[in-house]
């Protein structure tokens, strides 16, 4: 039976967690339930682990001996075993050497920390620069010097699973919630500056095979580096509170070789530049509303909600409000999808101007709204111009 | 001084009745008789909360809450049990037994006394209410970091305003215990002869002065940039949102030792009376508590090692706070050389007193660790750290608390709580307690970020035995609900010494005490604390 199975497995897995985490070996912490910090893909990943790993044994050697005294004494000295309480109350001495034992214990590791620190803060002689800004909730990844330019939402099938009730069993989802429709790709073995901002409030960046994470704070740039050792993809998240969807921030990083990382480059700037060039292309309502659904569920359901009826008080409703119905509105539709209003972000630098009239197309003949308005890329154009 | 205190009591020794007893008081232990069944309650609506988020929890994928709500539970959850029910339960034993404990008739500002407890309902009424309003409670985070908190929409007023209040009530509270303690002790009762938890309260009553206003002026200038166009932390005026950081946890971290060292102070009294023996060290004591509250000044940015400080300040900030570890190392051992050679027995309070030394002490080890700034990046805002905290704040200072009523209900009451089910109370909370928290050790280490309304499946598993331990924990605690009381409707009549190895002057009182504390100070020799 389900719960039978269940229980044993709880059981076990509850023994094996407090006996492991007091008395085995790293190795063993380290299996396949994800007890332990990672060891990571990079020099100070590893270094990290074993700074952790040589502070969790001291404090766990502390524990045994200060429980252990403990023990005893609730074992021996009781009134029940007809002891007769002594009546000491001071020792100078121990007192001065229980104070002086801990504070050599914290100098010995403050050394190896802050030696790790100081590797950890020079960003000196990296070969490439990244740039990743955090947006509500997404994040903005530029490659400074390739003039490259990304966006990287959770992937879509993550985001029908996670909505409330939505039926979809995560376990049967592709990464679920760690996954993004354009992932970071970097070549390994090279040292890579990773610069942390945020455009609207305070996100962090954090994949923790790379051993750190760090606040991207809106106005402020923050300095990191890497160096990824092995090939491979590694998922991480947004680790600062920031909002509704902080928690549908996910971080991929492909880390490949240089070869490989090159030619997506060049590949990218390729599709970069007909995703920008297809606005004098004419689409069918169709076409307009199938890619303007995908649009908005990595753009705009976070707020709007996937009934487009946003949430009271917070963020407006689509369904039924005069922005996306009346024909006069067409063009401020437009613009406020281009520049934002309020909360509202800006989308016009990341979504491509067919993105942009899919979207509004997908709104305005979605849900209650049956307007029959079809807005084409070139609309977009002329909006932007304005 | 003392005979115009007696004098006074002549003129209106009667005990005012129904509602007026209690809007009206002026009574020390009335008022924290309040305090402590207002602390109650927003125990229990704070751990509805926590048992929203733990639900909500209990698998990956999105069941009951929608995220905003849930942000805004983590948000009101944690403003609650600290604003609402750790420091008005510290408060509320204050009230109740530092003129008892130190030979005074009552606390020195009666009045003030009333208006701080009588603001904390009208606090929470503003708080709780946001939860009701369109755009529903605030859910920047307790931490209110701007700009999200800017974000936050009606409620937003509500929530400085609520925090200006519980701020002017803290700081109220503070004069109060220091007027009290420094000009109303019995004579004899010397500074070093204080009971510990007296001492642990003034050190905190200075944290409380000294930190309370900062509190206040940071939330100011958040209600300063939302409404009044002002730019304090927001970079495109000219500003800086981790200004905002730094002057929050300027408070905040001093807050920490606000909720705790008054736990310290309930230890120290608990050990040595279950041991009968005196408190070991009891100079070095008073001494490591004062340590660790002026150093508390000076490690607040290790709240922020992420928001990229230079090098020089990280450094810095490591450093204190590992120095921290030694004073907090002196009061754990000096308890142990307590309890070494003593006779002991193992009545409720003593057993939360014992859990409390080693549930503190494992969340004392984790603070070590994450007070190393290096492996900090990657332990901050992970569930590691909402084990860390909780290990301190629940199986610390709100097991202390829960010692402490045991400690001195029967002085309260007058009757003998039930022992065999303040045990199965215990036995409960200490076990589903660490269900509920250690597994979140591993979740934080295996790379689960806290404040999350939903999770990738490979945290899964730890996230339902936490669950599942949370769900045991909440339930546990309506059985002290029961406990309480049936000890303050009837049961074995207490003695005036209730414990035989309880020494010290409110012990010397009859339980309950008389309705106006000492009205003849008593002469306090050191004969009185000798075993
Ligand atoms: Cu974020």
């Amino acid at each position: 039976m389900y719960l039978n199975e269940w229980m044993k497995n709880f059981l076990f897995k509850l023994v094996f967690v407090v006996s492991a985490f007091f008395f085995l070996s790293p190795d063993i912490l380290h299996a396949e339930w994800g007890l332990n910090m990672t060891q990571g893909v990079t020099p100070i990943s590893q270094d990290v682990y074993n700074m952790h790993m040589t502070t969790l044994y001291v404090v766990t050697v502390i524990g045994i001996l200060v429980f252990g005294v403990m023990f005893w004494s609730i074992f021996h000295h009781r009134k029940s075993k007809g002891v007769k309480p002594s009546k000491f109350s001071h020792s100078t001495s121990v007192e001065v050497i229980w104070t002086l034992i801990p504070f050599i214990i914290i100098v010995s590791l403050a050394i190896p920390a802050t030696k790790l620190l100081a590797r950890m803060d020079d960003t000196s002689e990296s070969s490439i620069t990244v740039k990743a800004t955090g947006y509500q909730w997404k994040w903005k990844y530029d490659y400074i010097n390739e003039d490259v330019t990304i966006y990287s939402n959770m992937a879509e099938d993550s985001v029908e699973a996670s909505q409330r009730n939505s039926g979809i069993d995560p376990k049967a989802t592709d990464n679920y919630l760690r996954n993004t429709d354009t992932a970071l790709v970097l070549p390994v073995g090279k040292k890579i500056r990773i610069l942390t901002t945020a455009n609207d409030v305070i996100h962090a960046w954090w994949v923790p095979d790379l051993g750190w994470k760090r606040d991207a704070i809106p106005g402020f740039i923050n300095d990191n580096w890497t160096i990824i050792n092995k090939e491979g993809v590694y998922r991480g998240q947004c680790a600062e509170l920031c909002g509704k969807g902080h928690g549908y921030m996910p971080i991929v990083v492909k880390a490949v070789p240089e070869k490989e990382y090159t030619a997506w480059i060049e590949g990218t700037k390729l599709a970069l530049k007909s995703k920008n060039a297809s606005s004098d292309k004419d689409f069918t309502m169709d076409e307009l509303r199938a890619k303007g659904e995908g649009v908005y569920k990595a753009n705009c359901l976070a707020c709007h909600q996937a009934n487009g009826q946003g949430i009271k008080g917070v963020f407006p409703a689509i369904d039924g409000s005069p922005l996306a119905n009346l024909k006069e509105n067409i063009p401020a539709h437009i613009h406020q999808v281009i520049y934002g209003k309020g909360v509202m972000p800006a989308f016009g630098e990341q979504l491509s101007d067919t993105d942009i009239a899919s979207v509004v197309t997908f709104v305005r003949n979605n849900w209650g709204n049956k307007t029959g308005h079809i807005i084409q890329p070139k609309d977009v154009v002329a909006a932007r111009k304005k | 001084m003392s005979s115009q205190t007696i004098a006074d009591h002549d003129h209106h020794d009667h005990k005012p009745v129904g509602i007026k007893r209690w809007l009206f008081s002026t009574n020390h232990k009335d008022i924290g008789t309040m305090y402590l069944v207002f602390a109650l309650i927003m125990f229990f609506i704070g751990g509805s909360m926590a048992m929203v988020i733990r639900a909500e929890l209990f698998q990956p994928g999105l069941q009951f809450v929608d995220p905003q709500f849930y942000n805004s539970m983590v948000t009101v959850h944690a403003l609650v049990m600290i604003f609402g029910a750790v420091m008005p339960a510290g408060v509320g034993l204050a009230n109740w037994m530092i003129p008892i404990m130190i030979g005074a008739p009552d606390m020195a500002l009666p009045r003030m006394n009333n208006m701080s407890f009588w603001i904390l309902p009208f606090a929470f009424a503003l708080l709780l209410g946001t939860l009701f309003i369109d755009g529903g409670g605030p859910a920047g985070g307790w931490t209110m970091y701007p700009p999200l908190v800017l974000q936050t929409g009606k409620a937003f007023p509500y929530l400085i305003f609520a925090v200006h209040f519980l701020g002017v009530s803290s700081i109220m509270g503070a004069i109060n215990i220091i007027a009290t303690v420094f000009n109303m002790r019995a004579p004899g009762m010397t500074l070093m002869r204080l009971p510990l938890f007296v001492w642990t309260w003034v050190i905190t009553a200075f944290l409380l002065i000294a930190s309370m206003p900062v509190l206040a002026g940071a939330v100011t200038m958040l209600l300063t940039d939302k409404y009044f166009g002002t730019s304090f932390f927001n970079a495109a005026g000219g500003g800086d949102p981790v200004l905002f950081q730094h002057i929050f946890w300027f408070f905040g971290h001093p807050e920490v030792y606000i909720l705790i060292l008054p736990a310290f102070g309930i230890i120290s009294q608990i050990i040595p009376t279950f041991a009968r023996k005196p408190l070991f060290g009891y100079a070095s004591m008073v001494y490591a508590t004062a340590s660790i509250a002026i150093l508390s000044f000076f490690v607040w940015a290790h709240h922020m090692f992420t928001v990229g400080l230079p090098i020089t300040g990280e450094l810095f900030f490591m450093y204190a706070t590992m120095l921290i570890a030694v004073p907090t190392g002196v009061k754990v051992f000096n308890w142990v050389a307590t309890m070494w050679k003593g006779a002991m027995t193992f009545e409720a309070p003593m057993l939360f007193a014992i859990a409390f030394v080693i549930l503190f002490t494992i969340g004392g080890f984790s603070g070590l660790m994450l007070g190393i700034t290096p492996v900090d990046f990657q332990y901050h805002d992970t569930y590691f750290v909402v084990a860390h905290f909780h290990y301190v704040l629940l199986t610390g200072a709100v097991f202390a608390l829960m010692a402490s009523a045991y400690y001195w209900l029967p002085k309260w009451t007058g009757y003998m709580y039930d022992e065999k089910l303040a045990k199965i109370h215990f036995w409960l909370s200490a076990i589903a307690s660490n269900v509920l928290f250690f597994p979140q050790h591993f979740l934080g280490l295996a790379g689960m970020p806290r404040r999350i309304p939903d999770y990738s499946v490979q945290f899964a598993d730890f996230n339902m035995i936490s669950s599942l331990g949370g769900f045991a924990y909440g339930i546990s605690q309506l059985l002290f609900v029961y406990i309480v009381i049936k000890c303050v409707l009837g049961g074995k009549k207490a003695t005036s010494q209730v414990w035989e190895g309880a020494r010290g002057l409110e012990w010397t009182l009859s339980s309950p005490p008389p309705f106006h504390s000492f009205t003849k100070p008593p002469k306090v020799t050191k004969a009185l604390m000798d075993y």
